[in-house]
């Protein structure tokens, strides 16, 4: 009886070791993958062409759906804030609420969120493939480093688009406001301009937005190229990693900015 | 992916000035940052009893045209009054015996800082002291003294 139960006992905790101790191995690998990738950056910015390819792809072929969502989240956001500041007799506010809205957060938020599911998830499928197809081994036996290659290349491509998306996604958000509200409800529109430049200040507001909208640039590239070079080398090995840079990165993406808020806008400036 | 090398180029250098575009777009049109940044002007000091809900880079205006913005608020030590430096734009000029209060637009609107000229001909000038201030109205004060009032008119009957 007692033997059984130690025996029990011991499997359980044979099962609690071998997992602690396969998770801190992933978390080694991972970091160690983070400072091969940022220590091939030299790599990627000699190969400008390979940066600039991947720019391309995950910066210019996203500007379709960033800006559609912007102007359509401006416009959704000036008819709703203007529904209720009205009832408060606050309806020149309107440019205000709108600009902080998406300078600090839905900008860099909603960006990033269409970022990691428009380009995370391709850079994720690319990566993968290859690594399913051996090319990625094949360059190492040609003494060709995929870190330099083709991982850096991706990683810093997704870094340099995701700030000015961000801040095309609230450019053309602020737009939208400003034909919902100034041409189709009415505001003033020096009121709409006026009150948006008094309350919206350059360090405070837009910096700590850029910010956010690099550091979630990181999150997302760095989560796409380590799931695409440690996924399986098979079909649904690239499904399953694909799956989990959209799911990582949205994750991340939300708890970054919860942590960065909660630093950035504590206080009045 | 049929793109010959100069194409790319082409998209991703539109693509990154159309981005930056945004970015300084948002500094200056919706920051405002040519205001604040550059805005030539000089600093006057102005002691108060009371700011009320005074606030940093709240307007400071004279016959409601914005004229300036808070600089800073300090509180001297030694008085218990609160320092307000206020910067005013270069080309609007103040008499020394400028009169400031601070007033609030609407019941619950935003507090503001109003100047009110004089006759003196001498001018302020760079870090002037405005004297004659007018606290700030504390709504809660106000209903306090109201009530008290209110109490002893009716306990004298």
């Amino acid at each position: 009886m007692l033997d059984t139960v130690a025996a029990g006992l011991l499997h359980v905790l044979r099962r609690v070791g071998g997992r602690t101790i396969a998770i801190i191995g992933w978390l080694g690998y991972a970091t160690r993958f983070s400072f091969a990738v940022v220590r091939e950056t030299p790599a990627a910015f000699s190969r400008l062409n390979l940066t600039l390819r991947e720019i391309y792809f995950s910066g210019v072929l996203s500007l379709v759906i960033i800006l559609v969502s912007g102007l359509f989240v401006g416009m959704v956001l000036a008819l709703q804030g203007y529904d209720v500041l009205q009832r408060y007799g606050a309806a020149e506010s309107l440019g205000v609420l709108v600009a902080l809205s998406l300078v600090r957060e839905l900008g860099p938020v909603v960006a990033g969120l269409l970022f990691a599911s428009r380009a995370g998830s391709a850079i994720t499928a690319e990566i993968g493939l290859m690594k399913a197809t051996e090319q990625l081994s094949a360059m190492e036996m040609m003494a060709v480093d995929p870190l330099a290659h083709v991982v850096a290349p991706r990683f810093w491509g997704g870094i340099i688009s995701m700030p000015l998306l961000a801040a095309l996604f609230s450019t053309l958000g602020i737009f939208g406001a400003y034909l919902v509200g100034v041409k189709l409800i009415g505001i003033d529109s020096g009121a709409f301009w006026g009150n948006m430049q008094a309350g919206v200040d350059f360090r405070y507001d837009i910096v700590n937005g850029v910010i956010k909208s690099i550091v979630f640039g990181l999150a997302v590239s760095l989560i796409a190229v380590f799931e695409g070079y440690d996924a399986k080398p098979t079909a649904e090995g690239v499904s399953t990693a694909t799956t989990r840079t959209v799911v990582e990165s949205s994750l991340a993406i939300l708890g970054l900015d919860f942590v960065l808020t909660v630093f950035m806008f504590r206080g009045v400036g | 992916m049929n793109l010959n090398r100069s194409a790319l180029d082409l998209w991703v250098g539109i693509f990154v000035a159309v981005g930056i575009g945004a970015i300084l777009f948002l500094a200056l049109k919706v920051g405002n940052l040519i205001n604040f940044a550059s805005a030539p002007g000089y600093r006057l000091e102005a002691h108060f009893d009371n700011i009320g809900g005074l606030k940093l880079r709240a307007p400071v205006k004279a016959a409601g045209v914005i004229v300036g913005r808070v600089e800073s608020i300090k509180l001297d030590t030694t008085t218990y009054q609160a320092v307000v430096t206020l910067k005013i734009d270069q080309g609007y000029q103040f008499t020394a015996d400028t009169i400031a209060s601070i007033l609030t637009s609407g019941l619950l609107g935003d507090v503001y800082i109003g100047l009110d000229p004089g006759g003196d001909t001498k001018m302020l000038a760079d870090g002037g002291k405005v004297a004659k201030t007018q606290s700030g109205i504390v709504l809660e004060k106000l209903i306090g003294q109201f009530l008290f009032d209110k109490a002893a008119t009716g306990g004298g009957k």
